[in-house]
Formats: C-alpha cells, sequence, structure tokens
C-alpha cells in the first residue's frame, strides 16, 4: 500500500494532469473543496500554484472542528461544570475556543476533560468509571457519525447508563445546497470529500448537478487524486455537463457503505444544525433518536450555557463560505498563528487558515 | 478529521474486534462497519473502526488508466470505471 501511496505522488502524472486541466479551462472557473483533508493537501502539495490562472481553488466548510458553533462549544464546556462529569472528544476539539473558554482552558483549571482516539474507548471508560457520568462530545460529518452510532449501540448493548452523548454532528449534501444558493460565491463545482463519500456514495450529492447544474467529483487526498478531480470538473464544464462522478474509487464505491449508513439510521435522525458563518441549514444534523434518549447528552443533563458570543475581528465565517480567503482576515499571521490561534480556523490543523499558514507563503 | 488511514486486517478477534496493521504498528479496530472484511484485507481506519475495504488491483488499475488520458479522447467516465 506504501507502494501504491507512491504512485499517487508521481511528478510526472501531476503535470500530465496539469496540461489536461489547462486544456480544459477556456474561461475562469471556481471549485471549491468541502472536506479539511483536501484543504491541507491543496496547501501542502502546492496544488494551487500549480493551476493554470483560469481555475480558482476555493476552501468551503469542510472542517468540521471549525464549523462547530459557539453556541456548541460553550454547551460542551458547560457539562464539564456538572459535577461527576467526565467529557471525553477527539484530540482536535481541545483548543477550539467558543464564547468565553476552550475544552484546554477548562482542563487545565481542574475540569475532566479527556482525548480519546475512538468513540469506543470512552464507553470503556464508562464502564472503567460507574461512579461518574462520561459524556462523549460527538463532533464529524458522514465519515464519523457511524462510530458514534455503535458507540451508543454498544452501550446500550452493555447496559452503560452512565455514557451519553452529545451530537453535533453535521452532514454535506444539504450545505452544499446553502452554498451554491449563495450570490457572494458563484462556485462553478464541487471537488466532493472523499471519506464522507466513502460512506454516502455519489448518489446524495446528484441534487446538484440536476437541481443548479453544477457539477461536483469525489476524490481522494494524494495530488494525483486532488489534480484527477479538477481535471474532471473542468472537462465537465467544458463540455457543458453537471454530473457527479468519482476519482477516487479505490474508496469510494458506487453505494457508499450501506452498513455505515444503517447505523447513522438507527441511531440518529436528521435535524437542524447551526453551522459557523453559514447559519442554520435545516436537515443538516444528526439528533439522537427518540429510542436512544437515554444516551442523548442534551437530555440528560439540563445546562443552559450563557447567551454565545462571535470572536472579536475573526473572519472565520467567511473563511468557511470562501467569500474571504484566510490572509485577507487583518489577524492573519499577525494577531492570529497556529502558536497564538484566534479563531478555530487557525486552532484545527484542517482549517484554512492553519493550512495557508503552515504551508504558503501568501499574505506575508 | 475525516482522514481515513489504509490498514491491513491481521486478526480478527471476537465482537467484531481486528488487529490490524497501519505502517508497522498494530492497533486493535472495529470491523462492525465493514463485515466484508477478513485476514489480509485492506482498509481504510478512522476514528477507530474500518469504513471501507479497498480493492487494491482496483487501484492500480485506475491509476493505469490515468497515465493513459489524451486530451481529445479522454474520457473521465472511463477513469472512473
Ligand atoms: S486568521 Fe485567525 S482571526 Fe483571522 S479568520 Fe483565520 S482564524 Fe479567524
Amino acid at each position: 500500500m506504501t507502494d501504491l501511496q507512491a504512485a499517487w505522488r508521481d511528478p510526472e502524472l501531476d503535470k500530465h494532469l496539469v496540461d489536461l486541466i489547462t486544456q480544459a479551462a477556456d474561461r475562469p472557473i471556481k471549485l471549491m473543496e468541502v472536506c479539511g483533508t483536501h484543504t491541507v493537501a491543496i496547501a501542502r502539495f502546492g496544488l494551487r500554484d500549480l493551476m493554470p490562472p483560469n481555475i480558482a481553488l476555493l476552501s468551503g466548510p469542510g472542517c468540521p472542528v471549525c464549523v462547530t458553533a459557539n453556541r456548541d462549544i460553550d454547551l460542551a464546556i458547560e457539562l464539564t461544570h456538572v459535577d461527576g462529569v467526565v467529557l471525553a472528544t477527539f484530540g482536535d476539539m481541545m483548543k477550539v475556543p467558543g464564547s468565553y473558554s476552550s475544552l484546554q482552558r477548562e482542563k487545565a483549571d481542574g475540569r475532566d476533560v479527556r482525548i480519546v482516539y475512538s468513540p469506543l474507548d470512552a464507553v470503556q471508560l464508562a464502564a472503567d468509571l460507574p461512579d461518574r457520568q462520561v459524556v462523549f462530545l460527538g463532533v464529524g460529518f458522514e465519515t464519523t457519525a457511524p462510530a458514534i452510532a455503535m458507540a451508543i449501540l454498544t452501550a446500550a448493548q452493555r447496559g452503560l447508563d452512565n455514557f451519553s452523548v452529545l451530537s453535533v454532528h453535521k452532514t454535506v449534501p444539504l450545505a452544499l445546497e446553502a452554498l451554491v444558493n449563495d450570490p457572494e460565491v458563484a462556485i462553478d463545482g464541487f471537488i466532493l470529500p472523499g471519506h464522507v463519500s466513502t460512506i454516502i456514495g455519489p448518489e446524495p450529492y446528484r441534487f446538484l448537478a440536476e437541481r443548479y447544474h453544477v457539477p461536483g467529483v469525489a476524490t481522494g487526498f494524494e495530488p494525483v487524486d486532488v489534480l484527477q478531480g479538477v481535471w474532471m470538473l473542468a472537462k465537465q464544464l467544458h463540455e457543458g455537463r453537471a454530473e457527479i462522478e468519482v476519482a477516487y474509487r479505490r474508496g469510494v464505491s458506487a453505494d457508499g457503505n450501506p452498513t455505515a449508513r444503517a447505523r447513522i439510521a438507527e441511531v440518529f435522525e436528521p435535524s437542524d444544525a447551526e453551522w459557523r458563518g453559514i447559519g442554520v441549514i435545516p436537515g443538516t444534523g444528526l439528533a439522537i433518536r427518540p429510542e436512544f434518549a437515554a444516551w442523548d447528552a442534551a437530555l440528560r443533563f439540563d445546562v443552559t450555557p450563557p447567551p454565545p458570543k462571535e470572536i472579536p475581528g475573526c473572519q472565520c465565517g467567511e473563511v468557511l463560505r470562501g467569500v474571504t480567503l484566510p490572509f485577507e482576515c487583518k489577524l492573519f499571521g499577525r494577531a492570529c498563528t497556529p502558536e497564538h490561534p484566534i479563531g478555530p480556523c487557525m486552532v484545527s490543523s484542517e482549517g484554512s487558515c492553519a493550512a495557508y499558514y503552515r504551508y504558503t507563503d501568501y499574505g506575508r | 478529521m475525516c482522514l481515513a488511514i489504509p490498514a491491513r486486517v491481521v486478526l480478527m478477534n471476537e465482537n467484531q474486534m481486528a488487529e490490524v496493521d497501519i505502517h508497522g504498528v498494530t492497533r486493535t479496530v472495529s470491523l462492525s462497519l465493514t463485515p466484508d472484511a477478513e485476514t489480509g484485507s485492506w482498509v481504510l481506519i478512522h476514528a477507530g473502526f474500518a469504513i471501507q475495504v479497498v480493492d487494491e488491483e482496483f487501484a492500480k488499475e485506475s491509476w493505469e488508466l490515468i497515465k493513459q488520458i489524451e486530451w481529445v479522447d479522454g474520457d473521465p467516465a472511463e477513469v472512473s470505471a
């Protein structure tokens, strides 16, 4: 597999694809990637600089940590103040600032906040600490939601009533509709997230092509993958087509992963969700179904955080919509750096601001 | 955050758990989302779960195809087929 990975980092193949892209891009086109891992790959491999002048690569709301609304982070922080609560979450969430604090700061202040690699580790933690209440902060898109669903099913099966989940999960396709309808952005095509598509397959994006005539290509994370995706989009636009295609067949099958989707559907139901920078998008949240209410932290604990407020001067919301480029923020690289991040787009390693700062010299 | 890492299934345990090899590091993950995975399968790992069984042959094949694309008759559908 390592050989295989090397094959997808072949500079000659890159050049071949860039030639193809240059020929296909006969007018200015704006492509948006909606996956934090793509944001990093594009910055890290310098793919933006390889593009012909006609092609603009924008970053969208693809970093689950970044799009989490302050209100939701504030709620998680409030839960750490409840007697007996252990809050477990993925490492990415620790440093993200809410309105008033971050989980990391709360941990430093003595609250019990723990990083887990898998949500099953949080279930085990609940089994090991029967006198405590373990709350897992569930963040992530369709890629991650099946794992959290399995954690709830496992806790239910093991009869662990001291485990619960605060679900701030989000789903991607309807968020793309919100972006298509945003007159400030005017996107010509989407580079679709590879591992979200691993779960949902190409079908749920089809409406974008059919209703809005915006094409999409699901692709992987090596340079060749991304360039192939860009080329397939440029070619569709050149030919006046709008279809949903897959450039990452080793990771995305025609039907996605039906088992994983069945687990999501068993435990969660669609709900409204608030996205940083975009606002509430109906149907893009995953609420825990009433059958599993016993494991829903939002119902188990009666806490109300203070009203949320925005971070002064941070334009992360605009960055997430592709309206503002990271280096256009006045704080970028000055007050706000990965060492001293001000907003979530710089805190998360997959945030657009962090990716631009680490791998490019734009704005400096 | 949606990164998934390729790994090979080394040993199947009970409760749909398995030991996988990730670049020489052994890790225990759940195969409950990939019922088709077996010993020797390549899988993509995310948050302690295998989320996809990878078809290795398929990967090589599509890579070979890209090399052969010419602009005039390059058909993206063929690449991804
Ligand atoms: S550079 Fe920092 S302050 Fe500016 S938008 Fe990005 S995260 Fe916010």
